[in-house]
């Protein structure tokens, strides 16, 4: 049996759930509409069949999630894998936060921004804009309510725009999201 | 398009984060249009699906309105206690012994999700299963959780956007 891993890491594990997946042969026209699953796409990962226990909100998610993280114009890329390794820190998901450290490392080719990350964690110091958007997520993701109008100054002054702010917003939203499904409904085993 | 159209088309998150017409604000989000549709239509997925399972519509509003009060979001309070409200489901009603339980043990997990997700453990899940939840139910429950908590950290940044200069 696999171990589990418990430390920050940008070698992405394999997620194991804690429920019973949706069982692909079994799965009703609805779950597999919500899955994607086509004649050419049968490649359904465990984390999505476990998702199928609940179709309606697998459907309005997948879409949501990819816009939110891939969608044109706005924060670039790695900055938005930069909010989601925010949030994923705060939630102590090392699943989300391996899979977006590793994309952020490969859009960025620094990985030393990652490896300042996971050593400090909330006391990570990095460059000033990544740092504007990095503590931004972890505030936005640990006590909302707690967020004052610094914290959105400080990436004004870091000289992030409107939509710039409003894709940090969104993509460390969406992470309150992901980290409460895949940290709470299964584990990271090691690959 | 009347401008009375665009406001009665407004989402919940546009509705409650008093966004000025007209603003830089205003403009990125309509910028990201399609992202608050999504938000709406994943909204009315967890709170009124076709298929509730174990997790009945008025339960849902009831924790969703829990989830907005133990982030003091008084708005979107109002807004789930209305949603309750509208279900029907405001009547205490004798419970059987199994299913007190099977609420107490939702209500725990809900609490957790919202306020300490980083402690959540294979330990929980059980819990809930040995309570008599059943797996279709948590993946449910932890999908209201997570919308529910995705909703009020928009909302939360929007409003301190709402004010940079």
């Amino acid at each position: 049996m696999s171990n589990v891993v418990h430390a920050f890491t940008s070698t992405v594990p394999v997620w194991s759930p804690y429920v019973t997946p949706v069982d692909l042969a079994s799965a009703t026209p609805e779950q597999m509409a919500a899955m994607q699953v086509t004649p050419s796409n049968k490649g359904v990962s465990k984390y999505v069949l476990t998702l199928a226990h609940d179709p309606e909100s697998l459907a309005v998610r997948s879409p949501l999630f990819n816009l939110i993280m891939y969608g044109k114009d706005g924060l670039s890329s790695a900055e938005r894998e930069l909010g989601a390794v925010g949030a994923s820190v705060v939630n102590r998901c090392i699943y989300c936060a391996a899979v977006h450290a590793s994309r952020f490392n490969g859009l960025t080719k620094r990985p030393e921004v990652i490896e300042a990350i996971f050593k400090d964690e909330l006391e990570a110091k990095i460059a000033p804009r990544e740092q504007a958007i990095f503590d931004f997520s972890a505030r936005l993701s640990t006590t909302p309510s707690q967020l004052v109008q610094d914290d959105a100054d400080a990436l004004r002054k870091a000289g992030l725009d409107e939509l710039e702010m409003l894709d940090l917003v969104l993509s460390s939203a969406i992470f309150g999201w992901a980290n409460r499904l895949m940290h709470t409904l299964g584990e990271p085993l090691e690959p | 398009m009347s401008s009375t159209t665009v406001m009665s088309s407004a989402t919940l998150i546009e509705q409650l984060a008093g966004i000025e017409p007209g603003s830089a604000l205003a403009q990125a989000l309509s910028t990201r249009a399609e992202i608050m549709r999504l938000s709406q239509a994943s909204h009315d997925a967890v709170l009124v699906p076709k298929e509730p399972g174990g997790l009945s519509h008025g339960l849902r509003a009831a924790l969703a309105a829990r989830m907005a009060r133990q982030n003091a979001d008084l708005a979107l309070v109002a807004h789930y206690e209305a949603c309750l409200a509208r279900t029907g489901e405001v009547e205490a009603v004798p419970l059987s012994e199994p299913e007190r339980q099977r609420i107490a043990a939702i209500l725990r997990h809900a609490d957790m999700l919202t306020l300490s997700p980083r402690d959540a453990t294979r330990a929980d899940i059980e819990t809930l299963k040995a309570a008599g939840v059943e797996e279709a139910d948590i993946v449910r429950l932890a999908e209201l959780a997570a919308f529910v908590n995705y909703q009020i950290r928009v909302l939360a940044g929007l409003k301190v956007l709402r004010g940079t200069r």
